[in-house]
């Protein structure tokens, strides 16, 4: 058993796990030592549940190679399903309880939605599903922004037009309020369960990458017809990274609702301009590199954030550099470049080294 | 190619752990905030005194598509800042003010607090919308900080004892339509068009026809809207004109309503338009024909070219600065920093007081001022934050607000 | 039925306008083969140039439109140029579309610098009011036809332009398969460059119409309708000239009836609902040519 120290590090996964960790860890102890800003204190929780997310649609645009323009859309299904558990238990369940709970139902309903949007959705290619995925993302979005729930002791109520339609006894609670949407949900979310999370949704995308049948999703994904003939069910494992897409996207959703207090099913959190962003970070990070999606995801979502100082050029700076560096990480010709320097530089250190 | 992603991972992190030391720098300068001195803060001021200053913070929307609404309180905020030290500050006290970006979205409305938080914020002037404004209240409990939010109309914003505001709240102006339109016997049949996406306009549109009913009026078609489809409104305006509805409610803002104007005019429908504070800028829409305003009715605390000597040097002043014409939201900021100097000069407050301090004192002597703004004379304010200040109808004619009494 | 016969009027008003930003779109979107994010954002370029000159400085529309149809021109041209270009033969295709992404950030936050957030009131470019029907039961807006004539025009200058000249050949056989396309000697890029110019030059006309239809102007007008020309163009099917204008017209005539019929409120779930159920019966759209995946 002579291993080396470092052995646990040479798995590609495990740095993953090591860097998330460390990042933790480093935060813990800086937080503890009382030196970080409150803004970036701030900031940590989102940058957890955009990672989950962006992790979780990795796995459907990267490893299963299907364009989804609607994750926000699963978001939007954990975030108000969870919160709406948690408006009901707000006072007779204990916190770290209630949340699990809320935890367990936002991931179970967008598994749900994932898995009936996800039998349409998957007899369609490219563009065509990518228009789906948007279409139903934005209906969920619609109906949750006119949904009014209540619940009262003869049971739960909704309508779809006005509070007033529900029909309500006096004692009755709403729990979601139309374009209000909910309202006062307890915050359970914490750094530290963020990161859990996050470490939670990497060991299950990467043990399924690496498992029997992530490599079925994986040959799906690089020949449809090839898998087909060596009896592949496409449509079982289709299906399945799909839905454990969308409950990822869920489980961020439900941190999301339990970070802040507020909680609207509009355009500026669940649109399809989310929906582009998460993509956004996916692709910058590296298509079908999970890890690439969680730095992608901290660092993008920082970057306007840090950029605060620039008052209102920020989205301006923002855009240039999500240009440039696309160009800088995509390009042929600038990899090409980019291989010679490398090169190069090898070359150099090689005979500094012999010399 | 994989060698290529590996660098590029190499790349980013160098990036995050750059960030992160940036946002742990930025906590270090966190004592010697002062040093960023907001924008044309007026150092030269005559009467005020030295290094100490209140820090006023503003939240609001300064990018995406609730920007005119966001830039036009820092603006308006900034304004009335500046004149202050010009006229020598509050207790001899400088004001200082930092604005920030929430993009009308809650989550960054709370980053941008915290961010104001590091700065050294001592009072906060926000957030300019409903919701963003109450996720902050969430933290300024917490914080103890006073809020005094300019525009969040929602009931909720102000259901903790830190949090004030300047405008209506949503219900109350909802009712108060309802009760305008029944005792002026205006119509009998009335039609709504309302966002459903947006919390003041479906709070307003709700409350108003559960009053409707007491005012003897009948609701004939409330149809709605989104913010994603805010530009076709031939089906809601067709739906109220078959209903027979003599007026139209819009509890709306100005720019979906200069487009339902434009096209009721074009379907050849011409019933009474009535809105609320978030139609008044429809006469300020760059080249919008203002005929078709005519006779539109407004319950509005402030309207644009009122005649009084406060809204009059306020709009010059801000035509000159900005170049545009400041909305009720901005009405609403200028009179909001009036209002935090009258009680931070009732209290006797100095800046030494902290955080808590300044909220514990504000909170009662918020309650004990009368301020004349811009938004109405002789405001006052209970302790449940709401104002006291009563709505005045205007109505468009000739192309400009004219008092509907 | 009259109040039927409104509602398809009004949907075919809402379509038209669709259907010529569609056109436009499509021309990117089926043979560059890109999702160009941005082209809402050309769309509010050439409008807020059409209304510079128009409003500020008084000059006549028939003169701002082709000033505004250049500008977008070789804006569009160059963005091709600096930011599309350089990742067209990246590993994936989604490269490029981030950049797009990108493209469209930068553009909105120029113009939120330049001219501010406050919405612009956009002098229509049409004065015509247009004509009624059934004892002025039914008025179709002059908008209205004049957006239709000039999309069937551009339609069918398209549909020659495409199939009967050496350069729109090599389109087509740069949409079917840009390394065969190479080998017949077929300059690829300098295709791409002409596609992309005429696919901006007809935002700027799209922009012209969209303002004068719905004129309200901030530096985010374009970004609903280049989503829901996206909508259209895969509704009509992908590549296809008429479909994208089919496309345009079918999806503003489903969002009025909708509307008059089931909901306001709930009207984008409808919409939304009904592209899938069009979808899922037919996979490739409208007009969309079924391709068999070889093996």
């Amino acid at each position: 058993m002579k291993e080396n120290k470092f052995s646990f590090l040479k798995k590609k996964e495990n740095v993953t796990y090591a860097i998330v960790i460390a990042v933790w860890i480093i935060m813990e102890i800086l937080l503890k030592a009382g030196v970080v800003s409150s803004h970036l204190s701030g900031l940590l929780v989102p940058m957890c549940y955009y990672a989950i997310v962006a992790v979780g649609l990795n796995l459907c645009v990267g490893i299963l190679g299907e364009l989804s323009l609607g994750h926000a859309g699963f978001m939007c299904i954990g975030a108000f399903f969870s919160a709406a558990f948690s408006q009901i238990f707000k006072d007779s369940l204990p916190g770290g309880l209630r949340f699990f709970l809320a935890l367990v139902i936002g991931i179970a309903f967008s598994a749900l939605f994932g898995f009936l949007i996800g039998i349409p959705v998957l007899r369609l290619n490219g563009d065509y599903l990518a228009i789906v995925t948007l279409a139903f993302g934005e209906i969920i979005k619609n109906i949750l922004n006119s949904l009014y729930l209540g619940l009262d002791s003869k049971g739960f109520h909704f309508s779809l037009t006005s509070m007033l339609e529900l029909g309500m006894e006096p004692d009755g609670k709403t729990l979601i309020n139309g374009a209000m949407g909910v309202t006062g949900t307890p915050r359970d979310a914490n750094f530290t369960i963020a990161i859990f999370l996050l470490i939670v949704s990497l060991i299950v995308v990467q043990n399924l990458i690496n498992s029997r049948d992530g490599r079925a999703i994986m040959s799906i994904r690089d020949n449809r017809i090839a898998a087909e003939s060596i009896g592949i069910n496409v449509t079982k494992y289709k299906m399945l990274a799909f839905t454990m897409s969308a409950a990822i996207a869920g489980m961020a959703g439900v941190l999301f609702s339990h970070n802040i207090s507020t909680l609207q099913a509009t355009g500026q959190y669940f649109g399809y301009n989310v929906s582009i962003m998460i993509l956004v970070y996916v692709v910058l990070g590296g298509i079908g590199s999970i890890r690439g999606s969680v730095v992608a995801a901290a660092v993008l979502y920082l970057l306007p954030e840090l950029l605060r100082g620039l008052n209102k050029y920020r989205m301006l700076i923002y855009s240039i550099v999500l240009i440039v560096v696309m160009i800088i990480n995509w390009a042929p010709a600038v990899l090409d470049k980019r291989q010679e320097l490398m090169m190069k530089f090898r070359k150099g250190n090689r005979k500094n080294g012999t010399a | 190619m994989k060698k290529f992603r590996k660098a590029a991972s190499v790349v980013l992190a160098a990036l995050m752990t750059a960030s992160m030391v940036a946002g742990c720098g930025s906590s270090a300068s966190q004592g010697s905030g002062s040093g960023e001195t907001a924008g044309s803060a007026a150092s030269e001021a005559a009467g005020a005194s030295g290094d100490a200053a209140f820090k006023i913070g503003v939240i609001g929307p300064l990018t995406g598509g609730a920007a005119a609404y966001g830039t036009c309180v820092a603006n308006s905020a900034q304004l009335a800042v500046d004149e202050i030290n010009a006229a020598g500050g509050v207790n001899g006290y400088r004001l200082e003010l930092k604005s920030e970006d929430d993009e009308l979205d809650a989550q960054k409305s709370v980053n941008a607090y915290n961010t104001l938080k590091d700065w050294g914020m001592q009072m906060l002037l926000g957030s300019v919308t409903s919701a963003c404004s109450l996720a902050v209240s969430e933290e300024t409990k917490a914080d103890n900080m006073f809020q005094l939010t300019p525009s969040g109309s929602a009931k909720e914003c102000v259901q903790y004892d830190n949090v004030f505001r300047v405008c209506f709240s949503d219900p109350a102006q909802g009712t108060a339509s309802a009760e305008y339109i029944g005792q002026h016997k205006l119509a009998s049949k009335v039609g709504i068009i309302y966002d459903s996406s947006d919390v003041y306009s479906s709070g307003i549109a709700t409350n108003f026809v559960a009053e409707a009913a007491n005012q003897g009026f009948e609701v004939v078609s409330q149809e709605a809207f989104t913010a994603d489809n805010n530009t076709d409104f031939s089906v809601q305006l067709q739906k109220a004109k078959d209903g027979g509805a003599e007026l139209v409610f819009l509890p709306i803002y100005y720019k979906e309503a200069s487009l339902i104007l434009q096209q009721a005019d074009k379907m050849g429908y011409k019933p009474t338009f009535f809105g609320c504070d978030g139609l008044d800028g429809i006469l300020g829409v760059e080249n919008f024909d203002a005929s078709l305003a005519e006779g539109t009715m407004l319950l509005t605390p402030f309207a644009a070219d009122a005649t009084d000597d406060l809204t009059v040097n306020f709009v010059t002043k801000y035509k000159e600065l900005y170049g545009e014409t400041p909305n009720q939201f901005g009405a609403d900021a200028y009179d909001g920093v009036y209002a935090i100097k009258a009680a931070i000069e009732k209290g006797a407050i100095t800046p030494e007081a902290g955080v808590s301090g300044i909220c514990e004192s504000l909170k009662k002597t918020m309650t004990e001022i009368s301020v004349d703004g811009l938004t109405s004379e002789g405001m006052t304010w209970d302790a449940t934050g709401e104002p006291n200040k009563s709505p005045k109808a205007v109505v468009i004619k000739d192309g400009a607000y004219v008092s509907a009494e | 039925m009259l109040s039927f016969l409104t509602s398809l009027v009004n949907g075919l008003s809402l379509g038209s306008i669709y259907a010529i930003i569609a056109l436009g779109y499509t021309m990117v979107y089926g043979i560059a083969k890109m999702l160009n994010f941005a082209h809402g954002d050309f769309i509010m370029v050439g409008s807020y140039v059409i209304f510079i000159f128009v409003s500020n400085l008084g000059l006549s529309p028939v003169l701002a439109i082709p000033v505004a149809v250049v500008l977008c021109l070789i804006l569009g041209v160059t963005t091709e140029r600096v930011a599309y270009r350089p990742l067209r033969n990246a590993a994936s295709p989604l490269a490029v579309l981030i950049t797009a992404i990108g493209v469209s950030y930068l553009l909105e936050n120029v113009a939120l610098l330049i001219f501010g957030a406050d919405t612009k009131s956009f002098t229509s470019v049409i004065p015509w009011s247009g004509i009624t029907l059934a004892g002025g039961e039914i008025r179709i807006q002059g908008v209205t036809i004049v957006t239709i004539i000039t999309s069937i025009v551009i339609l069918l200058a398209l549909q020659f332009f495409v199939h009967k000249t050496r350069e729109g050949q090599a389109m087509l056989a740069v949409a079917q398969d840009r390394s065969a396309a190479t080998l017949m000697g077929i300059d690829v890029n300098k295709t791409i460059s002409l596609t992309f110019a005429i696919g901006s030059a007809l935002a700027a006309i799209a922009g012209a119409f969209l303002c004068s239809a719905y004129p309200s102007l901030t530096p985010y007008t374009g970004a609903m309708p280049g989503i829901k020309a996206f909508v259209a163009a895969v509704l009509g099917g992908i590549g296809s000239i008429p479909g994208a204008m089919l496309g345009g017209l079918v999806l503003g005539v489903i969002e009025i009836l909708a509307r008059t019929y089931i909901s306001t409120q709930l009207s984008d779930a409808i919409v939304f609902g009904i592209l899938v159920i069009v979808l899922l019966v037919k996979p490739t759209g409208i007009l969309g040519k079924i391709t068999q995946e070889k093996v």
